[in-house]
């Protein structure tokens, strides 16, 4: 257990010495999203009754946030590891892959959760957020950095050097959570792309999230919640399988 | 007494090339082994194996008795590793570094973990980089952290793996006494080097490999007797009497050498050249020397390599 324990705080001052990069960056950048398309969009039809475009545009963010991050922390911490051969030092000890697994998963859902809680924190600020739910609030914000860091995971133990971990981000992550309902509502989309949109585990984790704070949402709430979960599951299950077999890690 | 680390018929084979074709040895507790050869010989491959980094194809390897597969946490528990590479960790200070390192294996951080760690520190001349990041300190004090990475939790058997490769003179005699008095206390050490003069110094028994196959393992002292000689050099005023010449080895210029297997042979071939009229102006005996060893046994025809793959 002090193993496990060890490796969660290692994980955790990796981001935490290096916050005006890992949690403040990201912070800035949503304030900056908000600013503009809040002014750009100000007076457009607002996607659920009685809320404005402002208040349906921070929990996307905040969630797009939390899912790059989480995202981020795990790949990042791996790849970099693997590159610079310190990763031996976690190697070398009698660590299981499950002490792995959770480790690097719990680190990096608390960078998520803080950099959502920073991009909440902002958005109050600017203006008023109601909190419909704080228990789906919450179940989302955990379900969406976990199932991030567990993909993670695997783009950290598969790439061979930064690049590929960058165009993982490019080229899957990033697309998935513009086309995700962030700035908009999925119900504002011609037919085919809105079937597009329910094959894509990050438009749950946005929708639900979105329910906990206004009760509406594009699909019903359990719907999004077994997406999501089955999609955290699945990852995971993909992670943990990776550790054990010791993949590009003990070959 | 206990096998401390016991290597079974392990095999590892890459796409292309085999790294290990076989190798088997046993270190008993407490010894102080080396493990030499050229490089690509297998080496690293194999304490990669017994540090679970690498998985053998075939085989088994074992430290303490627990099998470094399906017994790995205690297995790692036993082993204590300094890797060849210089890695570290940017983002910590040589201090956090050693507690992290002593907390993956387990161990609490306890006012005793600490004085431990002190302890380390001072005996590898660390104590005023403590508290300094790990990127401002130089090659050779990362490889000391290295060093106190592999000792934090105090395991049984220490691996080091060409722990001296570019580092000075004076760390190199401040490490190899704190590894004696490690040994001393019963901890048995693997040592890989390209320092030969280091092994010859140090170590009980010695295994040699050659592409992947252990092509000698016996003592220290066996090694050198069976394959190396001592050698008598005079050098002579005039040139050596002919009747003496058969019995020389080796001439350059004045000096004359002659093989002998012992000290007591010494005294008749002096006696020898007295007698023929040699007049002696200066004369050495020499040791055996594992460099002389190492280099006959690795220019052995590769057929007497498979003989000896089996040997323990």
């Amino acid at each position: 257990m002090i193993g496990f324990q060890t490796l969660l705080r290692k994980e955790i001052l990796r981001f935490w010495k290096v916050a005006f990069q890992t949690v403040a960056a990201p912070v800035l950048t949503s304030l900056l999203y908000l600013l503009i398309f809040a002014h750009v969009m100000s007076g457009s039809n607002a996607a659920f009754p009685g809320v404005t475009y402002e208040q349906f545009l921070i929990p996307g963010l905040a969630m797009m946030t939390m899912l790059q991050n989480a995202f981020a922390n795990t790949s990042s911490s791996l790849i970099q590891s693997k590159i610079t051969g310190n990763i031996l030092f976690i190697l070398l000890p009698p660590l299981s892959h499950w002490n792995f697994y959770f480790a690097y998963v719990i680190a990096a859902t608390v960078r998520g959760l803080t950099v959502g809680l920073g991009v909440f924190l902002v958005g109050v600020f600017m203006t008023h957020i109601p909190v419909h739910n704080v228990a789906w609030v919450l179940a989302f914000a955990f379900l969406g950095s976990a199932m991030l860091a567990a993909l993670g995971i695997i783009a950290g133990l598969w790439a061979d050097k930064f690049d590929q971990i960058a165009a993982f981000q490019n080229f899957i992550i990033m697309p998935l959570t513009f086309l995700s309902g962030v700035f908009y509502s999925i119900k504002s989309l011609p037919g085919f792309w809105q079937t597009l949109s329910h094959l894509n585990p990050f438009f749950y984790m946005i929708d639900g999230f979105r329910y906990g704070f206004f009760g509406t949402s594009d699909v019903p709430i359990w719907l999004s919640f077994s997406a999501a979960l089955g999609a955290f599951a699945g990852l995971s299950a993909g992670a943990v399988w990776l550790l054990k077999s010791g993949y590009k890690l003990r070959q | 007494m206990t096998i401390a680390i016991d290597v079974e018929g392990v095999e590892k084979r890459y796409a292309s090339f085999t790294a290990l074709a076989g190798v088997s040895l046993r270190v008993e507790e407490g010894e102080f082994f080396a493990l030499l050869g050229p490089n690509g010989a297998g080496k690293t491959t194999l304490i990669s194996c017994l540090a679970g980094l690498t998985r053998a194809n075939a085989g088994s390897l074992r430290v303490m008795g627990h099998d470094v597969v399906t017994d790995y946490q205690a297995a790692r528990l036993a082993l204590g590793i300094v890797p060849q590479e210089i890695v570290f960790d940017p983002f910590f200070s040589v201090r956090e570094t050693l507690r992290f390192q002593a907390g993956y294996f387990g161990i609490a951080r306890t006012a005793a973990l600490d004085a431990w760690i002190d302890e380390l520190l001072a005996k590898l001349s660390l104590t005023d980089k403590a508290d300094k990041n790990m990127r401002q300190l130089s090659g050779g004090m990362k490889r000391r952290v290295l060093v106190a990475q592999a000792l934090v939790h105090r395991p049984p058997v220490i691996v080091l793996d060409e722990p001296t490769a570019g580092v000075d003179v004076e760390l190199r005699q401040t490490l190899w006494s704190f590894i004696r008095e490690l040994n001393a206390q019963g901890h048995t050490i693997l040592l890989t080097t390209h320092y030969l003069e280091e092994a010859q110094q140090l170590c009980s028994r010695i295994a040699m490999m050659k592409q992947g196959r252990i092509v000698a393992l016996d003592t220290t002292e066996h090694l050198l007797n069976a394959f190396s000689e001592r050698v008598l050099r005079v050098k002579l005023e005039r040139d050596l009497p002919d009747t003496l010449v058969p019995l020389r080895s080796k001439q350059q210029g004045a000096w004359h050498q002659f093989e002998i297997h012992d000290y007591s042979e010494v005294e008749s071939l002096l006696a020898r050249l007295r007698e023929s009229g040699a007049v002696i102006s200066n004369l050495e005996v020499t040791e055996p020397e594992l460099e002389a060893v190492f280099v006959k046994i690795m220019h052995q025809d590769q057929g007497q390599d498979q003989d000896q793959g089996a040997t323990r």
